[in-house]
C-alpha cells in the first residue's frame, strides 16, 4: 500500500466505518420493528401458539429440522408443513414416532399429550402464516 | 516466550485439541446418520449429535481465542498477565462448565434438561447453537468478564499496540453481542432477527478482528515485516469486514418475515464480504514474500497462509456463492448452506487457532520451532485435513445443487425425504472425507509427541 495511506488513515477508516455502518444498521432495525406487525403475524400469537414456541424450543425440534430454512438439513422445513400436510397428519405423524424403519431417519417420541399437541400445531400455523416474501419456493420446502 | 504468565495458554491449548476431536467424532457419528438413519438411535439421535458437535465447535474455538489472548497480550503489553491465577481458575471453570453441558446434552432428554436447568425461569434454550442450558449462559458470561477483566487490565497497565487493543476489541464484541442469546421473544420474527446478533455479528463480524489479530501477531513474528506495516493491514481488513458485515446481516433477513428491502442491503453488502477475506489472504502471501528472516517454524508459516486460503475460499468464495437473494431463494437451507458452514468455520477459526498453537506451543516448551521431523508430520495433517475439507465442501456443495434441483425447481418436485435419497451417494462421498479429515486430525495430535533432533530445536530465541 502506498505512503500517503498510512496506519492512522486505516485505523480512521475502521473506527469511522464501524460507528457508521453499526449506526446505519441500528436504523434499519428499528424501520424493520415498526414494520414487523404487518408482515410477522403477530395478530395470531395466540397463547396457545406461545406455548407451542416453547415446546417446539424444549424438545430441539431445530436439531433436526429447517424452521423458514433456519436450523439443521436433517430432517423437513417445517415453517410450511401446517400448509403441506394440515393439523390432522402431524398429530397423528408425531403419535406414530419413531417408525423402527431399519435403516431410515428416525424421529423421536417425545410423548405429547393433546393439549401440548394442539399447542404445538398452533404455533406451526402461526409460523406458517407469516410473510416470508414467498418462500419456500414450493410446498415441499 | 518472553513473560512467565503467557504459559496460561497451554492448557487452554491442549483443552481446545481435545474438544476439537470430540467435535469431529460427533460429525462422523451425523455423516453417518445421513445415510444409516436409525445409527445410534435412540441412544443418540441427531439433535443431539448435532448439538455437541456445533457447541464443541464453538467451545474449542474459545478456548483457542483465549489461550492465544493469554499469550499474545502480554508479549504485546510487555508485562506479566494481570492475575495468571484467575486465568487458570476461569480455565477449570470453562471446561467443567462445558463438560457437564455436554454430558447433559447425552444422558437426559433435552425437555428434562430444559426443566432442570430452569428453562422455565427464563427461555433462552432449543434455539440454534445457543443450545446451552441457563446455567450454562451465564457461566460463558461470567467466565468471559474475568477474562476480559483479566487480559484488559493487563492492556491498561503495559503497552498498547494495535494488535492488542484490535483484540480486545473483538473479545469485548464476543462478550457483548452473547448477551442477545437471553433475549428470546415469542414473536419468531424478532426470535430470529436478533438471534443472529449472535451469530452473524459473531463470526461475520467481532470474531474477524480477532482472527485478524492473531493472524498479524504470529505474521509479525515468523516474518520479522515492520509492525507499522502489518497493521496498517489489519486496520484496513477488519475496516473492510465491519464495513461489509454488520449490514451484510441482512442476507439472513431475507425470508424470516423481516421487510423486503433486506433483500437489497443484504445482497448488495454481503456480496463486498469476501473483499476483507481477499484481503487476508493478500496480506498473509505479502508479508510471508517480503520477510526478513526466515522462520526456523515453518509449519505456523503454513498454517498462517492457509488460514489465508481457506478463510477466502470458504467464507468468501462460499459465501458469496449463496448470499445473493434470488440464488438463496433456491439454496436457503439446503446443504449449499451446510457446504459454507464447514469450509468457513475450518478455513476462518479453526485454522487460524491452529496457527497460534503452531507458533506458539514450541515457544511455550523452551525451544523456537519443533524439530524437523514433528514440523514435517504436522505440515502432513495440515494437507490431508485441509484437502479433505475441501472435499467435504465440493460434495456437499453439489449435494445442494441437486438437492435444490430435485425438491425447488424440477417440473415435478420430490418430497424433501425423496430428495434426500437421491443424492445419498455425495453422503457416502462426504463421510469418507471426514474419515481423512479425522486421521489427519489423529497424525495432527501424534505431531506433538515426534521429537526428533535436539540440534534443530535448539532454542534461536
Amino acid at each position: 500500500m502506498s505512503s500517503s495511506f498510512t496506519k492512522s488513515t486505516a485505523r480512521n477508516i475502521f473506527y469511522g466505518g464501524s460507528v457508521f455502518f453499526f449506526l446505519l444498521f441500528l436504523g434499519l432495525t428499528f424501520d424493520t420493528m415498526n414494520t414487523l406487525p404487518k408482515r410477522d403475524n403477530s395478530a395470531n400469537l395466540t397463547e396457545s401458539a406461545i406455548r407451542g414456541k416453547k415446546i417446539w424450543e424444549t424438545r430441539n425440534c431445530i436439531g433436526c429440522h429447517t424452521l423458514l430454512g433456519e436450523g439443521a438439513y436433517f430432517a423437513p422445513e417445517l415453517g410450511n408443513v401446517y400448509k403441506r400436510r394440515g393439523p390432522e397428519f402431524i398429530k397423528a405423524w408425531m403419535a406414530a414416532q419413531p417408525t423402527g424403519a431399519p435403516g431410515r431417519r428416525q424421529m423421536p417420541q417425545f410423548n405429547l399429550n393433546e393439549k401440548e399437541m394442539n399447542d404445538l400445531v398452533e404455533f406451526l400455523k402461526y409460523s406458517s402464516e407469516i410473510n416470508t416474501n414467498n418462500w419456500p419456493p414450493n410446498i415441499e420446502g | 516466550m518472553q513473560y512467565k504468565s503467557q504459559a496460561v495458554a497451554k492448557p487452554y491449548f491442549i483443552a481446545a485439541i481435545a474438544l476439537f476431536v470430540g467435535q469431529i467424532l460427533f460429525g462422523l457419528i451425523m455423516g453417518l446418520q445421513y445415510l444409516i438413519g436409525d445409527f445410534l438411535f435412540p441412544l443418540i439421535p441427531f439433535n443431539v449429535a448435532r448439538m455437541v458437535h456445533t457447541n464443541l465447535l464453538i467451545v474449542w474455538l474459545l478456548f483457542g481465542f483465549m489461550g492465544a489472548a493469554y499469550y499474545l497480550i502480554p508479549e504485546e503489553s510487555e508485562r506479566e498477565l494481570h492475575s495468571p491465577k484467575l486465568a487458570m481458575l476461569m480455565f477449570w471453570v470453562f471446561l467443567v462448565a462445558g463438560a457437564l453441558t455436554i454430558v447433559g446434552y447425552l444422558a437426559v432428554p433435552y425437555a428434562s434438561l430444559a426443566h432442570l436447568t430452569g428453562n422455565d425461569l427464563l427461555e433462552t434454550m432449543g434455539r440454534e447453537f445457543l443450545e446451552q442450558p441457563l446455567p450454562t449462559k451465564v457461566g460463558i458470561v461470567i467466565v468471559a468478564l474475568v477474562f476480559l477483566f483479566n487480559i484488559s487490565m493487563t492492556v491498561l497497565k503495559g503497552r498498547k499496540t494495535s494488535i492488542s487493543l484490535v483484540m480486545l476489541a473483538g473479545l469485548w464484541g464476543l462478550a457483548i453481542f452473547f448477551l442477545f442469546s437471553f433475549y428470546n421473544p415469542s414473536n419468531l420474527v424478532k426470535d430470529k432477527f436478533y438471534w443472529w446478533w449472535v451469530v452473524h455479528l459473531w463470526v461475520e463480524g467481532v470474531w474477524e478482528l480477532i482472527l485478524g489479530a492473531m493472524l498479524a501477531f504470529v505474521l509479525i513474528k515468523v516474518t520479522g515485516v515492520d509492525r507499522e506495516v502489518i497493521e496498517k493491514w489489519l486496520y484496513s481488513i477488519i475496516a473492510m469486514s465491519l464495513i461489509t458485515g454488520i449490514i451484510g446481516t441482512g442476507h439472513h433477513y431475507f425470508w424470516i418475515g423481516a421487510p423486503e428491502y433486506w433483500q437489497w442491503w443484504g445482497s448488495v453488502f454481503s456480496a463486498l464480504e469476501p473483499i476483507p477475506f481477499f484481503m487476508m489472504t493478500v496480506f498473509a502471501f505479502n508479508m510471508v514474500n517480503r520477510r526478513r528472516r526466515d522462520h526456523p517454524n515453518r509449519a505456523a508459516v503454513l498454517w498462517a497462509l492457509g488460514t489465508g486460503v481457506m478463510a477466502f475460499l470458504g467464507a468468501g468464495v462460499w459465501g458469496f456463492l449463496h448470499t445473493l437473494s434470488p440464488v438463496n431463494y433456491y439454496t436457503h437451507g439446503t446443504q449449499i448452506t451446510a457446504a459454507h458452514g464447514h469450509m468457513a468455520f475450518y478455513g476462518a477459526y479453526a485454522m487460524v487457532v491452529m496457527t497460534i498453537i503452531s507458533y506458539t506451543m514450541p515457544l511455550m516448551h523452551g525451544r523456537q520451532a519443533n524439530s524437523n521431523r514433528a514440523q514435517v508430520v504436522e505440515m502432513w495433517s495440515f494437507w490431508m485435513m485441509t484437502v479433505s475439507m475441501v472435499f467435504i465442501t465440493l460434495f456437499l456443495t453439489a449435494a445442494g445443487v441437486l438437492q435444490v434441483w430435485l425438491q425447488r425447481v424440477a417440473t415435478s418436485p420430490l418430497s424433501f425425504m425423496a430428495t434426500q435419497d437421491q443424492i445419498a451417494i455425495f453422503y457416502w462421498l462426504r463421510l469418507a472425507s471426514g474419515v481423512v479429515f479425522t486421521l489427519g486430525l489423529g497424525l495432527y495430535i501424534f505431531s506433538f509427541f515426534v521429537g526428533g533432533d535436539k540440534a534443530e530445536s535448539a532454542s534461536q530465541a
